[in-house]
């Protein structure tokens, strides 16, 4: 009797860690690879095959200058898109939870019909429209650090992301200012405070915490993005951190993963860490849904 | 003294209450445009605009060859192309083939099972093992591949020949060409089982706890507990991770673009479509072959969007603002 509850205690976790193995075993084989000369399965061994072969050198691809422009590239990338998404759906959530017009209902619809759109599909349309907002002076291809904004520029990267995560993004902070008191408002309105000085002020400071997911999660969603650099920009192996390291993928040989595990660990490591940290932030808007990848 | 200032100073004259006062100041104003301008700007230029541009080049021959300029109208010559084409059902079943297998044994099954599992253990323990579930999704999509490409490498690397295959005694091989359809289908139910999983325990963990107790003094086994009193709650979830599931997996290629690039047959309607407009490998691309694909795509995408919105009655989300009525 005894020994049936213990085993029916065990069994859920039994299971559990079966199930979760190919993800656990994933990030195993990543950080022991990166230290290793190679692994034969998730054992490090040397160059004769035999158990051993510590080794730093697989990180000496932080030596050359082509890491940096594209990890430069990267966090441009996820500050961008990041500060895009955040001010953009903090102006249109606000509008839509808390100011009557005409047509609100409509875009309210609209904003969960695209949230729930697939946008992959329209990665091909897109390129054309990049290329139309190339032809713009200056705006297109003239600004620095981004480029600008037209096709094979950062800045259009960043403008398309913006775009596909603003659905998200609206209907998250719309939610969160749904939550704010309105009789904080009513009094902000009546001290004679106008509508952008009441935002501002009053309702920004009241919305902290889902400013901050979003932000994490878009920073998160941006670092890591791969589909829309690797789309827009003509030089993809100089691009990004993802189109850099998927470069590498398909060439070397697969001898040489212990090196392509170094570039995924440093990746890897700040999603990591906000990850960790900050959980029960990013909780909330995976439960809102989460689209793209299936 | 600004507009502002002047407008107060006449509604104090006026000795209006205050809510006759938020009203004047509310009312009849365009802020709400001010504000919602950038998010229509960028939905224009990044969902109508492509919506259209879709359809638009649909009917043209578009591709490298004719360039920019000299492309001519086709009609729907492209989709009887499409009809017509020899890959066309090959593509056409492995999506559906792919779409099944991932949603049944992983964006529902495996979902399922992880949430049932998940909350039958200690809620910490319960926790950790979701918080690992949700790795693969916010993990970056090169590196969570590359990842699946050494568990499938050869021997004497890959995981999969180390750890199972070799102390098996079976022959060891790269098993990404050896079994394609299977790994594009576990890497991305991998990362598609989070969604439902999260959805699901939040709905288990909701069933009022009277009515599990009733359950467990009636003397009913956990198995039986699953069957009556669980899986009833769980209708409408089920029904949405289904529904909303089905779309994305339709949609999604950009796995299985980093994990095979469309060889061993894996390319799904979606990456067909892709490689058609943008892969170099054939040295022409046709844009107007490969939008008349991805139409097909969205015009599914635009349907199920908007049946899902109502069927789901999201409407009942949208409260109206109260800031002129208290």
């Amino acid at each position: 009797m005894k020994l049936k509850i213990v085993i029916s205690r065990i069994i859920p976790y039994l299971l559990l860690i079966l199930f979760t193995l190919p993800i656990i075993i994933g990030y195993v084989w990543i950080l022991i690879s990166t230290f290793s000369t190679r692994t034969y399965g998730l054992l490090p061994v040397d160059k004769d095959g035999k158990f051993g072969g510590f080794t730093l050198s697989n990180w000496s691809f932080l030596f050359e200058p082509e890491i940096w422009i594209v990890t430069f590239n990267t966090l441009i990338l996820a500050l961008g898109l990041t500060i895009g998404v955040v001010i953009v759906s903090m102006m249109a959530g606000y509008a839509l939870s808390r100011i009557k017009f005409p047509g609100r209902k409509a875009f309210l619809s609209l904003t969960l019909i695209l949230h729930a759109f697939p946008t992959v599909t329209l990665l091909i349309a897109i390129y054309f429209v990049l290329r139309w907002i190339a032809l713009i002076p200056v705006l297109g291809r003239n600004i620095p650090i981004i480029g600008g904004f037209g096709y094979n520029t950062l800045g259009g990267v960043i403008l398309v992301s913006i775009a596909i995560q603003l659905p998200l993004g609206i209907w998250l902070m719309k939610g969160f200012f749904d939550e704010v008191s309105w009789d904080m408002e009513r009094a902000a309105l009546i001290d004679g405070c106008s509508r952008f000085r009441t935002w501002w002020d009053v309702m920004l400071p009241q919305i902290k915490p889902g400013i901050a997911a979003l932000s994490i999660f878009s920073f998160i969603q941006g670092w890591g993005s791969f589909i829309i650099p690797y789309t827009y920009m003509v030089n993809a192996s100089r691009a990004t951190v993802a189109t850099y390291l998927n470069n590498l993928l398909s060439e070397t040989a697969p001898t040489n993963y212990s090196m392509l595990a170094s570039v995924g660990l440093f990746q890897l490591l700040p999603v990591l860490i906000f990850y960790i940290f900050t959980q029960k932030y990013l909780l909330s808007i995976f439960a809102g849904g989460v689209k793209g990848a299936a | 003294m600004n507009e502002d200032n002047i407008s107060i100073y006449q509604e104090e004259k006026e000795g209006l209450d205050p809510i006759k006062r938020i009203r004047f100041r509310v009312q009849g104003k365009i802020d709400w445009f001010w504000f919602l301008l950038p998010a229509i700007v960028l939905i224009v230029a990044f969902f109508f605009l492509p919506i259209i541009i879709t359809f638009f080049i649909s009917g043209t021959n578009m591709s490298t060859a004719t360039g920019f300029q000299n492309w001519k109208w086709i009609g729907v010559k492209s989709y009887q192309r499409i009809a017509a084409h020899p890959d066309t059902l090959k593509h056409l079943w492995l999506t559906i083939k792919y779409v099944a297998f991932t949603l049944v044994f992983f964006n529902l099954g495996m979902s399922l099972v992880i949430a049932l599992l998940t909350t039958h253990i200690p809620r910490r323990a319960g926790f950790l093992f979701r918080a690992l579930w949700l790795l693969p999704r916010i993990t970056p999509v090169v590196i969570y591949v590359m990842m699946w490409r050494f568990i499938a490498a050869d021997a004497p690397y890959g995981i999969l020949n180390q750890i199972l295959i070799k102390p098996l005694g079976l022959q060891t091989q790269n098993w990404l060409p050896a079994a394609p359809f299977l790994f594009i289908v576990l890497v991305n139910g991998f990362i598609g089982a989070s969604f439902g999983m999260i959805l699901f325990a939040s709905a288990i963990e909701s069933i009022p706890k009277d009515l599990m107790m009733a359950s467990l003094v009636d003397g009913s086994s956990y198995w039986q507990r699953v069957r009556y009193v669980i899986i009833p709650h769980l209708r409408w979830p089920l029904l949405f991770v289904t529904t909303y599931q089905t779309l994305s997996l339709m949609t999604s290629f950009e796995q299985i673009l980093v994990l095979t690039d469309g060889a061993y047959n894996t390319e799904v309607w979606a990456l067909w479509a892709y490689q058609k407009a943008f892969s170099t490998y054939s040295g022409n691309l046709q844009w107007g072959f490969g939008t008349a694909l991805a139409a097909i795509l969205v015009l599914i995408g635009i349907i199920l969007a908007v049946v899902y919105m109502r069927y789901f009655k999201f409407e009942e989300l949208v409260q109206e603002p109260k800031i002129e009525t208290l």
